[in-house]
């Protein structure tokens, strides 16, 4: 579940589009609607995939249900699930877990200045705000298409979303041995497409790259669960290497200005 | 009852982050190193998950099926297919492979 794949892409071209033509602000409801409906239907779709796989490493029909119900953001039921048949320590399993949901977070910043929701509404908004009610929501033109898209996008995948991942656990039994039908290659593929729109420059790539070397290279030495952890140490140690050659540079253009 | 853990650590930890963003006042996370932080977060995370779920085989590092699985995955990004398009590749790709190596 990503803001990047190519249906919000598309979603984004339309809107711009719309600006082109300086009816910005105008966009009909029912195009709003559209839109938001395109992506919760997509996206809400692959929860089947989440259900066999969650299914397929042992949770029960009760446990994978609940995790798309309660946590809801496809990135972290992916990882949790992954983690725990890997027989990561539960912990450390969250922990991985909860840093992919920490992203919601400046989702809910963005949606909180333009959907200016009441305060008492914002609890029972809240589970909605993901890669892909940002991602709609945040390509509307006004503030009424914002909060219709928010909210069509929000109710369309989560129940999508939740009747998948329903049918893929039931499915999952059904199917029996799920890696002869090479379903165990969902969960890594659902991470790959949530990963390739983020890679938008070298900072993005190399972090990307150490956080493979790191997360493989620990696997052996490490108990499950902590070499994802210890990956993400990859982003400060870019950042910091990064920032000293940014000092460096800013220091020469100071020195030339005077 | 350690996956019921998992899962009530998980499911309050992340409605937990979702409801802080729409709470917080403007501002408080809107530095730029914070956000530099959150936004490369992902990428580290689903990097090392991509290559741990495709390579390994508990604590042991393989080449199987699903490198290939993968790999079709890749080049359906390239092709910017839909989403679905994506996972199914991966999905029809590594039960191919397994089926004529099997």
């Amino acid at each position: 579940m990503r803001a990047g794949s190519p249906t919000v892409r598309d979603v984004s071209e339309q809107t711009a589009l719309a600006d082109i033509r300086g009816d910005s602000g105008g966009k009909p409801d029912a195009a709003v609607v559209r839109d938001a409906l395109g992506v919760g239907v997509a996206v809400g779709l692959s929860g089947f995939a989440f259900g066999v796989t969650s299914a397929g490493t042992g949770l029960t029909l009760v446990q994978t249900c609940a995790l798309s119900l309660l946590v809801f953001t496809g990135a972290s039921q992916f990882a949790l699930v992954g983690a725990l048949a890997a027989g990561g320590n539960p912990f450390a399993a969250a922990a991985g877990a909860f840093f992919l949901g920490v992203r919601n977070a400046f989702y809910g910043l963005r949606l909180s200045q333009l959907l200016a929701l009441p305060r008492a509404v914002r609890p029972f908004a809240a589970q909605w705000v993901i890669d892909e009610t940002a991602a709609v929501a945040l390509a509307q033109p006004s503030r009424r298409a914002v909060r219709i898209g928010f909210a069509v996008t929000g109710l369309s995948l989560y129940v999508l979303w939740n009747l998948t991942t329903l049918l893929g656990a039931v499915g999952a039994e059904a199917i029996g041995d799920t890696e002869a039908w090479g379903l165990d290659a969902a969960g890594p593929a659902v991470f790959l497409a949530l990963l390739a729109p983020m890679l938008k420059s070298v900072t993005e790539r190399v972090v990307a790259g150490l956080a493979v070397v790191l997360g493989l290279g620990l696997l052996p030495v490490l108990p499950a669960g902590l070499p994802v952890l210890v990956a993400a140490l990859a982003v400060p140690v870019v950042l910091w290497v990064r920032g000293r050659r940014g000092a460096t540079a800013d220091g020469d253009l100071r020195g030339t200005e005077r | 009852m350690n996956i019921w853990i998992a899962i009530g650590v998980t499911a309050v930890g992340c409605y937990a982050v979702k409801l802080v963003g729409l709470l917080v006042p403007d501002g408080v996370l809107e530095r730029p190193l914070v956000r530099r932080l959150a936004a490369l977060l992902p990428v580290a995370l689903l990097a090392a998950l991509t290559a741990q779920q495709t390579f390994a085989d508990g604590q042991a590092l393989v080449l199987d099926a699903k490198a290939a699985g993968l790999a079709a995955a890749a080049l359906m990004l390239v092709m910017r297919a839909p989403f679905l398009i994506v996972v199914g590749a991966a999905v029809v790709v590594t039960a191919g492979v397994r089926a004529m190596a099997g």
